[in-house]
């Protein structure tokens, strides 16, 4: 064998190490300062191994919650899962009803309809945040689950691929059950949603992660410790001075604030990669 | 879909449709009316009172230095560029690694595809934690090894530099996961028959696999632009708080201040409205390209 070939050979694999150290190196470290005492990761540099401080850390995190917050990480992720599922199933459940009707149905307001939700995609909450805002405040929302939910179950893109999908579905089908005399609600049960469980099982990982991710909105509405949700905690835990902060208290959060989602992406990888990449067509 | 069964009724797809489309007017269309509305007033800050100003709001962005809304506009840009040419690059060039035959191919790429699901957010926390010049690792590091001072909170360069690393950092598992699509549906026998023809790899790589890749590239660039315009606001918000001074106040991330922080409702209208046109003009782009797609 050439010396050029095996370079060739192993030169892809140092380059992915490379790149998987470089991704995971501050998720160690985050481990890592969960692990020791606030005093040891000021007086810096702060160690790079394990401390004997992990079960304590995690205790007060998960039970009590860093000192000047008043909310725990186990309060925190009961609202953001709460958060997360609401999205994620709200989100497909009302985008399956709309989808079903767009594709199955003729109506006068069909076309209306479509066109709606597609504009939705042009209005992400960055650029309406007052006045959405204000809307929710109106409607007392303001520290609620609905008001963290409701506006963020519309989704053009969930549309669009239970659209797609409906619409590969041979309309035998639909026509088939009606003779049959079931009704459209039947059919919608019974036959269409069985065959649609790869793109909802997609759709879910998505949406969960970006439910679980979400910041900006969970930002604005909750005022009150009982709704934060754990990257709300987070933010608020980091903004005294860095002498003050509980590092260790935070990054116990901060871990636990990664892997539900992590661990989404890595069981379901295939659902995932396709849900995305199908995305695309 | 003409001829296509269609079920007969005249209430149910409206019972269908209303959940939707209720969320679709109350939490978009109406605020959205709302944020054009208000952007052609001022609010009286004793009264409450709205004093119509036409399009005074737009002009004191430009012209009123206490808006710099063209610096703002500027360190957008280059922010945005910055991340997506960043995790664009580097992705692209791990997607072309891992799709290689690998032993480990399979572990290389849960690895690089898991990071998807940090949040925006979170990837500022790790940066910060690292960059923060009382505990953070990197920032010890730098002083005491390479003899550079690290104060994010006061060299505007460190900042801007801070963001763009954690940005980039969490995008390049979004991109890696598109780049490998594309490349594992190459076509194999054109690639080897270009071999047999003595292309040599890198020749391969511009010649045959990229443009074959232009579609996935295209769609990333602007989800990519998407993304450093408008979903990095966590980022801003956690690390630097738009500082120092404004020089990392993005687009986002001062539409946000002057409306929630400084209750500036009429300027912050005028921002909400520019930005609805960025996202509109990318959204047709990315939408002209699935056309081409078709075709292609």
């Amino acid at each position: 064998m050439t010396e050029h070939s095996r370079v060739r050979r192993i030169a892809p694999n140092l380059w992915l190490w490379l790149a998987i150290i470089v991704l995971v190196f501050p998720i160690y470290l985050v481990f890592i300062a969960s692990t020791h005492t606030s005093a040891d990761i000021l007086s810096a540099p702060m160690p790079l191994t394990p401390g004997p401080h992990l079960l304590e850390n995690y205790k007060e995190a998960v039970v009590e919650g860093s000192k000047n917050l008043g909310a725990s990480a186990l309060t925190m992720m009961k609202n953001s899962l709460i958060m997360a599922l609401g999205i994620s199933i709200g989100k497909i459940v009302v985008s399956l009803m709309a989808a079903y009707a767009i594709v199955f149905f003729k109506f006068p307001l069909r076309k209306f309809c479509f066109w709606s939700i597609f504009i939705t995609l042009m209005l992400p909450v960055e650029v309406r945040i007052m006045p959405t805002y204000k809307v929710i405040s109106d409607l007392g929302m303001l520290n609620s689950y609905a008001g963290l939910i409701l506006p963020m179950i519309v989704s053009a893109t969930a549309v669009f691929l239970f659209r797609q999908y409906f619409m590969s579905i041979p309309r035998e089908m639909a026509e088939a059950s009606q003779i049959d005399g079931a009704t459209p609600m039947q059919f919608f049960w019974h036959v269409l949603l069985p065959m649609t469980r790869t793109p909802i099982a997609a759709m879910f990982v998505i949406q969960f992660i970006y439910g679980w991710n979400q910041y900006l909105w969970p930002l604005l509405i909750t005022t009150k410790q009982e709704y934060y949700t754990l990257l709300i905690g987070i933010n608020r835990m980091l903004s005294g001075a860095d002498v003050q902060i509980e590092w260790q208290i935070v990054m116990a959060t901060t871990l636990l604030a990664m892997i539900p989602p992590a661990l989404v992406v890595v069981i379901m990888q295939k659902q995932f990669v396709a849900g995305m990449t199908d995305r695309e067509k | 879909m003409t001829g296509q069964y269609e079920f007969k009724s005249k209430w149910l797809p409206y019972l269908l449709v209303t959940p939707q489309m209720v969320i679709v007017f109350l939490f978009f269309f109406w605020p959205a009316a709302q944020a054009i509305w208000q952007s052609f007033f001022l609010q009286d800050p004793f009264g409450g009172r709205l004093i119509f100003v036409g399009l005074g709001n737009y002009s004191r962005l430009f012209t009123d230095p206490l808006y710099a809304y063209g610096d703002s506009f500027v360190v957008s840009v280059a922010f945005a560029a910055c991340v997506t040419l960043v995790s664009m690059v580097l992705a692209l060039f791990l997607a072309t690694q891992a799709n290689k035959k690998l032993r480990l191919g399979s572990f290389y790429k849960t690895m690089l595809i898991w990071p998807y699901a940090v949040a925006t957010m979170v990837a500022g926390v790790l940066w910060l934690f690292m960059f923060n010049p009382n505990v953070g690792v990197i920032a010890w590091f730098l002083k005491h090894k390479l003899g550079v001072e690290w104060q994010h909170l006061l060299n505007s360069g460190q900042a801007f530099l801070l963001i763009t690393i954690a940005a980039s950092w969490k995008q390049i598992s979004y991109n890696f996961v598109f780049f490998l699509a594309g490349l594992q549906s190459v076509p194999k026998d054109l690639v080897e028959a270009a071999a047999i023809d003595g292309a040599g790899p890198a020749k391969r790589f511009w010649r045959i696999i990229f443009p074959l890749l232009s579609p996935t590239t295209f769609y990333l660039l602007v989800m990519n632009l998407v993304y450093g315009f408008f979903e990095t606001f966590p980022i801003v918000h956690q690390v630097t708080g738009g500082g120092p001074g404004k020089s990392t106040s993005i687009l986002v991330y001062k539409v946000w201040r002057d409306g929630v922080i400084n209750l500036d409702l009429g300027g912050s209208s005028a921002q909400s409205v520019i930005l609805m046109v960025m996202v509109i003009g990318l959204t047709i782009l990315q939408f002209r390209f699935v056309e081409r797609r078709v075709n292609y």
